[in-house]
């Protein structure tokens, strides 16, 4: 079957190349592509793939797993004249969405090259005169609390017991991602390395599917502007709950599943008719104010018996001074999620260009709440694109509690950063519930691999606290005189809070 | 690397600091003669009622508006600059003491400065912010503190510490490292009634100055170990631990050891001590020696990287990094205690034990 192109712009950057020696004409590779990239024809008396050229994302799913290593997956030179304004992606852009008149949309974190602080920072090491520490001999300890801490041991005494507060085995949780956004198989995995790993999950705005209720002790479950799935249950089991404000790919506006996706185990977890549309609104309709964040704050603690509130923000301009006003409003972990943050589905137009880098956001807020006296009172998670335990020791030495991580969870189980979670037809089963494809992630698999990303993070941050000397990470956190930065400017090191690497 | 020594007389009998050069002049090696002090206790017994400042400065420039603000936020009841001799030290500091009480009557004050201690140490802290080459070395009653940047017996000398008579005391002798030589630089550092020498280095200084400055304490002598005399004076002071709970702050039991433990209000009280105190928990080698009015106490890090070693003989107490300086104060030492990493040992004044909340 020839696939007309009669638009302008559809074809791809990328193409499957097929090794015709190696290939045995299995057809695999036209069934592992969701998109409809690959077909069979016959050829002679064998039968080979052919590239549609139309469709291809380099998802890598049909390379991974043809069984005879007969394919790659190439960038496809697009032969336009060069343009220092116009790039390919550009014309592709306008082509695109001349096609539809709709709103372009995008999944996973923002690819545009914008600063990543991250890689402008670098780590200070234990030389002669202040040992560094091996974490091969020494303990190393990486228990972290979450939660409102009494400011001194009277108040303390006062307050009665630590009960409320979150142990973490280590400071890293899982980011929320809901259940339709991601796949069934892969939130069960998620919520299992949690348990298994002494970590925290964060549910999304999906409601909690009756498997993972087993889980919920370890599950900060999400009360977002859809409600989605929230009932009188939904409000008991979990370790703890997060109102939902913004998202850093998409800071300022909601949340949309499309009805197709909105099939019977979603409908029935979301508490909405199968096949409808799940709009999340932009505001929070009963959220006009601080003091409105407030009531919802205090309503949830106790309707769930006062377990501990966290309140997720998208990093903005003024979060120092919306995060004070959230932990005086009685929350007792700030959320910030930077504008590299992935989503499910975004307006290019909204992840691209809104928000601001998770480093300045953080730096700002740790820096506020201690000059306002009251870091004690609420712990700080950030999330946006932690790529690695590198990121995360970084975060936490900017005066980070805990680090989330979801574009990474999908990374560990397959994803290779296409950029379709949108699509609902995602190859490996990962941002997907239409049930033939989904199927692919398996549950033990995604569970292993996560538990040994999460060991191998566990050792590398080890190793970092070593060299300098440290071997807590309490005394690692909020620490930034561990930290220098690297070809940053005046600015960039007073917002960070932190001195030129040589100083 | 640093030598530290600390001599104590539980009845409060007085001498003037020979021994205490003695014990720290052995360990000569473990200085590189950029930094030596001593802090002596009961030294000025006719004025005991006043806080005693010892206010150091660059030039007469600096000294004179020292003075105009002390003069301005306190009553100085009798002020005089501290002798010195100057013959081995060329270029120094000028050094003057002011006997003071608070001038402002507590309904007046700044918020936080109600208590003539926190007046104190407000005050102090600014005067070391905004005083430009002015800096407080001491600020507590009947007790000061002398340092500089020489040898342990080039600034015995300089300050002429023959001729205080004090029944605690205190050396250093200091091989600056990760921070500058410098006047201020040099230990002890001194805050109220508490004075401390260290040997080691704080890996976790940058969160413990900051969480210092949201209590109100800036950092100014660009020294790691200042942070540990002010940790003390927060924990202990402001926040009213005992000594033993405040070393529990400061050199915590491993989470590991805490989660072993029997579940009972001790391993409550650690875990809240451990989550509370977290970014006041001090990590890196150390081994702190701590006056106060009460007594003294030394403290070691967690896998104890640094030496400490402590010795009785009669109403003395004596504490080195080196068991030979021990000797050296006291041939005659009958008991020779080596604590363990993290173990703190303590030394009250007799009159003192039953009311100190250890």
């Amino acid at each position: 079957m020839e696939q007309r192109i009669d638009q302008p712009g559809q074809y791809s950057n990328f193409q499957p190349v097929f090794d015709l020696e190696l290939c045995d004409g299995c057809g695999e590779c036209a069934v592992q592509c969701t998109f409809n990239e690959i077909r069979i024809e016959p050829r002679g008396d064998r039968k080979i793939p052919v590239a549609n050229r139309q469709a291809c994302g380099a998802c890598h799913r049909c390379e991974v797993m043809c069984p005879r290593r007969a394919i790659y997956i190439e960038e496809k030179p697009l032969a336009l004249r060069k343009h220092a304004v116009w790039k390919a992606a550009d014309l592709k852009r306008v082509h695109y969405q001349s096609s539809s008149g709709a709103v372009n949309l995008t999944g996973f974190g923002s690819d545009k090259d914008l600063p990543t602080y991250w890689d402008n920072l670098v780590f200070n090491a234990c030389q002669v005169t202040n040992p560094s520490i091996d974490p091969q001999r020494e303990p190393m300890e990486t228990v972290t609390y979450l939660g409102r801490k009494a400011l001194s041991r009277q108040e303390a005494i006062k307050s009665g017991s630590n009960g409320s507060l979150i142990k973490l085995k280590l400071p890293v949780v899982f980011a929320p991602m809901s259940y339709g956004s991601i796949s069934l198989n892969l939130q069960k995995a998620i919520a299992r390395t949690a348990v298994e790993k002494g970590l925290i999950w964060y549910s999304g705005e999906g409601g909690l599917h009756e498997d993972l209720y087993p889980f919920a002790g370890h599950a900060v479950l999400q009360v977002a502007s859809g409600r989605f799935g929230v009932n009188p249950s939904y409000l008991k089991v979990a370790r703890a709950y997060q109102i939902k404000i913004g998202q850093g790919a998409k800071p300022g506006i909601g949340g949309h599943l499309p009805g197709e996706k909105v099939l019977s185990g979603i409908s029935q977890t979301r508490m909405i008719p199968e096949g409808s549309d799940a709009i999340s609104p932009a505001p929070q309709h009963d959220i006009y104010s601080i003091e409105d964040l407030r009531l919802l704050i205090y309503a949830i603690k106790e309707a769930s018996g006062y377990k501990p509130v966290c309140v997720k923000i998208a990093a903005v301009n003024n979060s120092a001074a919306i995060a004070s006003g959230i932990v005086r409003a009685g929350a007792d972990m700030v959320y910030i999620d930077g504008f590299r943050g992935g989503s499910g589905a975004t307006p290019s137009i909204v992840r691209d260009n809104v928000g601001i880098p998770a480093e300045l956001a953080l730096a700002a807020v740790d820096q506020r709440l201690r000059e306002e006296g009251i870091r004690n009172q609420a712990s700080i998670i950030i999330a946006g694109g932690f790529r690695n335990s590198a990121d995360v020791m970084k975060a936490i030495a900017l005066g980070a509690d805990a680090v989330a991580i979801g574009s990474t969870v999908l990374v560990t189980c397959g994803c290779h950063g296409c950029q379709r979670c949108h699509s609902g037809k995602c190859p490996w089963g990962i941002t997907t519930n239409d049930p033939e494809i989904s199927k692919r992630l398996d549950e033990d698999w995604a569970f292993e691999r996560l538990s040994n990303l999460i060991d191998g993070w566990s050792h590398e941050m080890k190793e970092i606290m070593g060299l300098n000397g440290i071997y807590d990470i309490g005394s690692f956190r909020g620490n930034r005189l561990i930290l220098r930065g690297v070809g940053l400017s005046e600015k960039e090191l007073d917002i960070l809070g932190i001195k030129h690497a040589g100083e | 690397m640093c030598g530290i020594v600390g001599l104590i007389n539980s009845n409060r009998i007085k001498e003037n600091g020979t021994r205490i050069k003695k014990g720290i002049h052995l360990m000569n090696d473990r200085g590189n003669g950029l930094g030596a002090g001593y802090a002596a206790y009961g030294i000025y017994p006719d004025y005991h009622d006043f806080y005693a400042l010892h206010i150091m400065s660059t030039d007469e420039k600096s000294m004179d508006r020292a003075k105009q603000y002390i003069d301005r936020w306190f009553n100085i009841e009798h002020d005089s600059s501290i002798p010195v001799w100057s013959g081995k030290i060329i270029d120094h500091p000028l050094f003057h003491l002011f006997f003071v009480k608070p001038s402002l009557p507590p309904g007046e004050r700044g918020s936080g400065e109600e208590s003539d201690d926190d007046y104190v140490v407000s005050k102090c802290m600014e005067l070391n912010k905004t005083i430009d080459g002015a800096y407080t070395c001491s600020n507590g009653k009947n007790m000061g503190v002398f340092k500089g940047v020489g040898t342990p017996l080039d600034i015995y000398d300089f300050f002429q510490l023959d001729n205080y008579e004090g029944y605690s005391w205190l050396g250093h002798n200091r091989f600056p490292t990760n921070t500058p030589g410098w006047w201020g630089g040099a230990h002890p550092f001194s805050i109220l009634e508490w004075s401390i020498v260290h040997n080691g280095e704080i890996s976790s200084y940058g969160i413990n100055k900051r969480y210092l400055e949201s209590f109100g304490y800036f950092c100014q002598l660009q020294t790691d170990s200042e942070v540990i005399a002010y940790l003390i004076d927060l924990l202990i002071r402001q926040h009213g631990l005992s000594i033993t709970e405040a070393t529990t702050v400061l050199a915590p039991p491993y989470w590991s050891t805490i989660e072993r433990m029997e579940e009972s209000e001790e391993k409550d009280k650690l875990t809240t001590l451990r989550v509370i105190y977290e970014q006041a928990m001090l990590n890196g080698p150390f081994a702190v020696l701590t006056t106060f009015d009460a007594g003294m106490f030394s403290l070691t890090d967690n896998t104890k990287l640094r030496p400490m070693t402590a010795g009785r003989h009669n109403d003395y107490t004596y504490f080195a990094s080196e068991i030979a300086s021990l000797y050296e104060m006291d041939n005659d030492i009958t008991d020779i205690v080596t604590p363990r990493a993290g173990q703190p040992i303590t030394a009250l004044f007799n009159e003192e034990s039953a009311g100190v909340n250890l």
